[in-house]
C-alpha cells in the first residue's frame, strides 16, 4: 500500500494481483474493501457499490478476461481520494469490445443465466472506462 | 456461505441461504434445487433473509432455476432481501420475473 500525494490531495493507492481463480475473489474484494473503504467512510451504498462491482469486475477478468488460464493472473489497483475511488482491473486476455455487450434488461434477454455483471458495473459507478484492447476497466465512485 | 434446507409444513421447500450467493457457490444452491425437484418437490422458496450479497452468477442461477421448475410445473419465489439486493433485482429488472416477498413467513402464507 503506497501512500500519494498529489496538488495538496491526500490519496492512497493499493494495488493487488489476484490469481485466476474464481474462489479467492471474495477474499481479494474483503481485502481492498477493508483498506479503502477504512477512511473517510463513504455512505453505505458506496461501500455495497464498491463490493458488488469489484467483485463483478473481477470474475468477468477472470472468466472472459483470463478464460480461467491458471497461468494468468488480475491486476487491481485502487485509488482512494478525497474526490472518491478509481478501481482498475486489468486482465491478460485478448480484451473485448464493450459496446457491443447487449442489454440484459431486454425482454428477450431477461431471462437468460448470463450477461449481467458489466450491467450491474455501469449502473453502480459514476463513471467507466475501458482501453482501448478491451482488458482493463477503470471503474469511477466519486463521494457525493 | 452455507445453504439450510427444510420443508414447511405447507409443502414448501425454504433453503436459507447464509452470507452470499456468488460464482462460487451458486452450483450448490443449484444442486439443493434441483435435488427437491428430484425428489417431487415443486414449490421453493429461497429465503434470503441472511443473505448480505448475491453478484451476477447468483442472480443467472436463480433465474435458471426459476425456469427449471417452471418446466417442471412447479414454482420458486424468494424472500427477505435486504435493501441492497433488492437494488440488483430492480435494476435488473429480474424483480419482475420472481415473486418476491418481504419475509419467509409471508412468502409461505401467500404460496
Amino acid at each position: 500500500m503506497a501512500p500519494a500525494r498529489s496538488s495538496g490531495e491526500r490519496a492512497v493507492e493499493i494495488s493487488l494481483r489476484v490469481p485466476t481463480d474464481l474462489e479467492v475473489v471474495e477474499e481479494a474484494v474483503d481485502l481492498l474493501a477493508r483498506h479503502c473503504l477504512a477512511s473517510g467512510l463513504p455512505p453505505h451504498t458506496a461501500r455495497f457499490n464498491f463490493r458488488v462491482v469489484l467483485a463483478e469486475a473481477l470474475a468477468n477478468a477472470i472468466i472472459y478476461g483470463n478464460r480461467l488460464d491458471p497461468e494468468k493472473s488480475v491486476d487491481v489497483r485502487v485509488v482512494v481520494s478525497r474526490s472518491g475511488l478509481t478501481v482498475q482491473v486489468c486482465d491478460q486476455g485478448d480484451g473485448f469490445d464493450p459496446s457491443v455487450v447487449p442489454d440484459p434488461t431486454e425482454p428477450n434477454r431477461l431471462e437468460r443465466d448470463d450477461g449481467r455483471g458489466l450491467f450491474l458495473i455501469r449502473n453502480l459507478v459514476d463513471e467507466v472506462r475501458f482501453n482501448e484492447r478491451g482488458n482493463t476497466i477503470c471503474m469511477v465512485l466519486r463521494r457525493a | 456461505m452455507s445453504f439450510t434446507v427444510r420443508k414447511d409444513a405447507r409443502g414448501v421447500v425454504v433453503i436459507g441461504v447464509d452470507g452470499q450467493l456468488i460464482v462460487g457457490n451458486r452450483h450448490e444452491l443449484k444442486q439443493k434445487v434441483l435435488d427437491a425437484i428430484e425428489a417431487g418437490e415443486r414449490k421453493v422458496l429461497i429465503d434470503f433473509t441472511s443473505t448480505g450479497y448475491i453478484d451476477s452468477s447468483g442472480l443467472g442461477a436463480l433465474v435458471s432455476l426459476s425456469k427449471k421448475l417452471r418446466d417442471a410445473g412447479g414454482d420458486l419465489r424468494l424472500a427477505g432481501l435486504n435493501e441492497d439486493l433488492r437494488t440488483l433485482f430492480e435494476l435488473t429488472k429480474l424483480d419482475t420475473l420472481f415473486s418476491i416477498a418481504d419475509s419467509a413467513e409471508q412468502a409461505l402464507a401467500n404460496f
